[in-house]
C-alpha cells in the first residue's frame, strides 16, 4: 500500500529522490512497523524524534507494532529540533 | 556580585542624568533585568497612568550574567507599562547592546519625563550626555544607526534605536538594536519614541568584574556550554534550521493559525518554512538563508541572515534591500505568511526587512494585517479605505505595501499601527481581533496545543508564547512530552514555565538555552557569579514573585481576572482539520486549577496569603 513519508530537517537528505516539499510517496507493506520504515530509510532510530501519524505522536516504544499505518497515512519525522 | 551595583537615572524633562546605587535588597528578590526592573517600575510608576504620557517610564535593563562569558549571556530587556495593552510590558532582546551597557559599568538605565525635542542617550563607560536628535528624528533604524556610527567613529558602539513607525505612534513598534535584533513586543518603541529619545549609543570598555567566585564560574560556564553543544536542538538543530524549522512541525500536528486564524494548517507552510530557506532560488541559485548569526556570547548560534531574490517585486527596483540582513524567525514567519495567507518566501523577507528597518513587531504587524485581511473580505473595510489596494488573504502584493505604510506611518499605515485590537474595534468587528488583553498571538493554535491556550490567556503581557512555551513539553518533547489535545496536568505546567521562564528571563541568559538546560544548569552560574545562595529552588521563586507582582501591577491597572479568556474563535469555532479537528480549547477546564496553583482566589485575585508569601509591593 501506498503512504507518504515526510523527513525533515537534517532528515531531508534521507528521502528517495524526486521528493517535494519533503514528502514521498513509498510503497509499504502492511505489516510494516513504524521502525521498518525508518531503518528502510536510513534513518538512525535514536534522531526519529518526533514521529508523526497524520500529525499525532508516536512514542518510541510504539514504534515496534505491525500495522500501525493503513493506506494514504502520512508518516512525519523530524530530529529533535526547537523554536519558539 | 556580577551586578554592578549601579544604575543610570535619566530625566528627560530636565535633561539631566545621574547616578544611583542599585537596590540590593531587590537585586536578591528579582535577580535583575525582567524581575529587578519591573520591581522598579512598580514602585515608581502609577499603574493607571497613560502608558503614552510623560509619567511612564522606560527602563533598560540587564542581567547579573549579562557581559560575562556564559552562553548567551547577551540579553537585557525593556520595561514599561504598554501603549497596546495597558498592562505591564517587557520585551527582551539579544544582540550585542546588553552586553555592552553592562560593560559601561550599569545595569540598568531608567528613562523619566519626556524630552521637550528628540534627543538621543550616549553612553561612554562611566559618562553619560543627552544630545540632541532633531537630524535624526524621521529617520528609519538603519538610517539613523548609519548617521550615528558615522558620526563616533567607533563600529563597536551599540545603538538601539527607535524607527518611523514608534514616531508615528504604531501601538507596537520596537526598540532595535544592532539593526536587527528588537525587544520586539508590546510597543515598548511607541513609549521610547512618546518620550522624544530616538536613540540610545553604548560604548563600553570595562569588562564585567565583581564575579563572586571566577574559577567556580569558569567551570559552570564550561560545564553548561558543554550541555549546548552536545544537545541535539541546541547543537545542531537550531544553529542550522532556527527556530523556522517550527513552520512544518506545527502545520503538521495541526496548530498552524491560519489566514487570522480561522484555520489551523496552511497548504503553503512548506514554502516558507526552515527547509525552504535552505533550498536554492531558481532566479539566482542562491538560498535565502545565507548563513546563522550569533547574539553576543552565545555558542547555539540560531540567528538567521538572509537574502531577498533580487528579481523579487519588491526589491527589484530597491537595490538597497540586495543586503544581507536578519531574516525570518519562526513567529515573524508564521504572522507575515500562514497569518496572512501569503506563501512567498521574498514577500515575507521583505516584510521582515521593513520590520527591522522601522522598528515594527512583526508578529504583532502581520496578525494585524491578517485582522484587516478578514476586515476586507466581509466588506468592513474597503478600497476606498486602503486607497485602492485589494488587501486579500494571500497577496504578497498587499503585505509588502501595509509593510511600507506602517513602517512610515502612512495613509492607511495608521490605521494598521494601531494592532488588531482596536482596528477590529474601529471597523465594527472587535470579534475578529485575535488578542489576549489586547496584544496579537504569536504562531500556535490553542485548538491544537491546549496548554498554549491557558499559557495565552493568563499571560501578563498579552498574547505571547514567551511567557510560559507549553510547545515545547506539547509537541517537541522538552522536558518531555505531553500530548496537545488533553488538558489534563497543563495548569501545573504552565505554572512550572512561566516561573522558570520569569528567572531565566531576569538572569541575562537566553530563554533557548531552556531547550537544553534546566534550571539545575542556569543556577549554578548564576550562584557563582552572584553574592548569596542561587539554588534552582531559589530561582524559581524568584520567577514565580515576579509572575505575582507583575499579576499585581496589571490588575492595579484595570485589568480584571475576566480578561484571563481568548478569543471567542478559539473557544467556540473548532478546528477544521488535522488532528485537533472537532476541537476548541477547552480553557474552562484549566483555568480554576490554574489559579488554584497560583495560590489565587477562585476568581483569580491574588489572595492576601500569597501577596505576604512573595512580601509583594504595595
Ligand atoms: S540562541 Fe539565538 S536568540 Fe538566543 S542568544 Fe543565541 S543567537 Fe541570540
Amino acid at each position: 500500500m501506498k503512504i507518504t513519508l515526510k523527513l525533515y530537517a537534517t532528515l531531508s537528505d534521507l528521502l528517495p529522490a524526486g521528493a517535494v516539499a519533503n514528502a514521498s510517496s513509498i510503497e509499504i507493506d502492511e505489516a510494516a512497523t513504524l521502525n521498518h520504515i525508518i531503518d528502510r530509510y536510513r534513518v538512525p532510530r535514536e534522531l526519529a524524534h518526533l514521529v508523526l501519524i497524520n500529525g499525532v505522536f508516536v512514542c518510541d516504544t510504539d514504534r515496534d507494532q505491525p500495522g500501525a499505518l493503513v493506506e494514504g497515512d502520512v508518516l512525519a519525522i523530524w530530529p529533535p529540533v526547537a523554536g519558539g | 556580585m556580577a551586578w554592578t551595583r549601579k544604575l543610570l537615572r535619566v530625566n528627560l524633562t530636565n535633561g539631566t542624568v545621574a547616578e544611583e546605587g542599585l537596590n540590593m535588597g531587590w537585586a536578591n528578590d528579582y535577580l535583575g533585568q525582567r524581575g529587578l526592573a519591573t520591581r522598579y517600575l512598580v514602585d515608581e510608576i502609577d499603574p493607571q497612568c497613560d502608558p503614552l504620557g510623560p509619567d511612564n517610564k522606560l527602563i533598560m535593563a540587564t542581567g547579573p550574567l549579562t557581559g560575562t562569558n556564559a552562553s548567551t549571556a547577551g540579553r537585557y530587556s525593556v520595561i514599561c507599562k504598554s501603549p497596546l495593552t495597558g498592562a505591564v510590558a517587557c520585551s527582551n532582546s539579544g544582540g550585542f547592546i546588553g552586553a555592552e551597557m553592562k560593560m559601561a559599568g550599569w545595569d540598568m538605565v531608567i528613562f523619566e519625563g519626556k524630552a521637550a525635542s528628540p534627543v538621543y542617550l550616549h553612553i561612554v563607560d562611566g559618562v553619560a550626555k543627552l544630545e540632541p536628535a532633531d537630524d535624526l528624528w524621521g529617520k528609519s533604524v538603519w538610517e539613523a544607526d548609519k548617521a550615528l556610527h558615522a558620526k563616533f567613529q567607533d563600529p563597536q558602539t551599540r545603538i538601539a534605536l527607535v524607527g518611523r513607525s514608534a514616531e508615528q505612534g504604531c501601538l507596537y513598534a520596537a526598540v532595535v538594536n544592532d539593526l536587527h535584533r528588537a525587544a520586539g513586543r508590546s510597543g515598548v518603541g511607541t513609549v521610547m519614541a512618546s518620550k522624544n529619545l530616538k536613540a540610545v549609543a553604548i560604548r563600553g570598555t570595562q569588562g564585567v568584574g565583581n564575579i563572586e567566585d571566577p574559577k567556580k564560574f569558569m567551570e559552570t560556564v564550561k560545564a553548561g556550554k558543554a550541555v549546548l553543544a552536545e544537545n541535539a536542538v541546541t547543537g545542531q538543530g537550531l544553529p542550522t534550521y532556527g527556530t523556522q524549522v517550527l513552520m512544518n512541525v506545527i502545520n503538521e500536528v495541526g496548530a498552524l493559525p491560519t489566514r487570522n486564524m480561522r484555520e489551523v494548517q496552511f497548504e503553503g507552510a512548506s514554502k516558507v518554512s526552515g527547509e525552504a530557506m535552505h533550498e536554492p532560488r531558481k532566479s539566482d541559485g542562491k538560498k535565502n538563508l545565507t548563513t546563522n548569526g550569533a547574539c553576543f556570547s552565545c555558542t547555539i548560534a540560531c540567528g538567521r541572515i538572509s537574502t531577498i531574490d533580487r528579481t523579487h517585486f519588491s526589491v527589484k527596483d530597491k537595490p538597497e534591500y540586495w543586503i544581507n540582513s536578519g531574516g525570518l524567525e519562526y513567529e515573524a514567519a508564521w504572522a507575515l505568511g500562514p497569518d496572512t495567507g501569503v506563501d512567498d518566501m521574498d514577500a515575507l523577507t521583505y516584510a521582515n526587512f521593513l520590520c527591522n528597518e522601522d522598528g515594527m513587531d512583526p508578529i504583532s504587524f502581520g496578525s494585524t494585517v491578517a485582522a484587516a485581511m478578514e476586515l476586507y473580505e466581509i466588506g468592513a473595510i474597503t478600497d476606498s479605505h486602503t486607497g485602492g489596494m485589494e488587501l486579500k488573504f494571500g497577496s504578497a502584493e498587499a503585505l509588502c505595501w501595509a509593510a511600507e505604510k506602517v513602517a512610515k506611518g502612512e495613509g492607511f499605515g495608521k490605521d494598521l499601527g494601531l494592532g488588531s485590537k482596536k482596528l477590529c474595534e474601529k471597523y465594527g468587528h472587535p470579534e475578529l481581533s485575535m488578542t489576549v488583553k489586547g496584544q496579537e498571538f504569536p504562531a500556535y493554535d490553542p485548538r491544537g496545543m491546549q496548554g498554549m491556550g491557558l499559557a495565552y490567556a493568563t499571560s501578563n503581557r498579552g498574547a505571547c508564547h514567551l511567557r510560559g512555551y507549553t510547545a515545547a513539553s506539547e509537541i517537541l518533547g522538552i522536558p518531555e512530552k505531553t500530548d496537545p489535545l488533553h488538558t489534563e496536568g497543563k495548569p501545573g505546567l504552565v505554572k512550572a514555565f512561566q516561573d522558570a521562564t520569569a528567572a531565566v528571563d531576569s538572569s541575562g541568559l537566553c530563554v533557548f538555552t531552556t531547550f537544553a538546560w534546566t534550571l539545575d544548569d542556569i543556577a549554578p552560574q548564576v550562584d557563582a557569579a552572584c553574592e548569596g545562595d542561587w539554588s534552582p529552588d531559589r530561582m524559581l521563586e524568584v520567577g514565580e514573585r515576579i509572575w505575582n507582582m507583575e499579576r499585581d501591577f496589571n490588575m492595579k491597572a484595570g485589568i480584571a481576572a475576566s480578561e484571563d479568556t481568548l478569543p471567542k474563535r478559539l473557544l467556540s469555532e473548532s478546528a477544521n482539520s488535522g488532528p485537533a479537528k472537532d476541537r476548541v480549547c477547552d480553557l474552562d477546564k484549566m483555568l480554576p486549577e490554574y489559579y488554584a496553583a497560583r495560590g489565587w482566589s477562585s476568581d483569580g485575585s491574588i489572595t492576601s496569603e500569597t501577596r505576604q508569601k512573595f512580601n509583594l509591593p504595595g
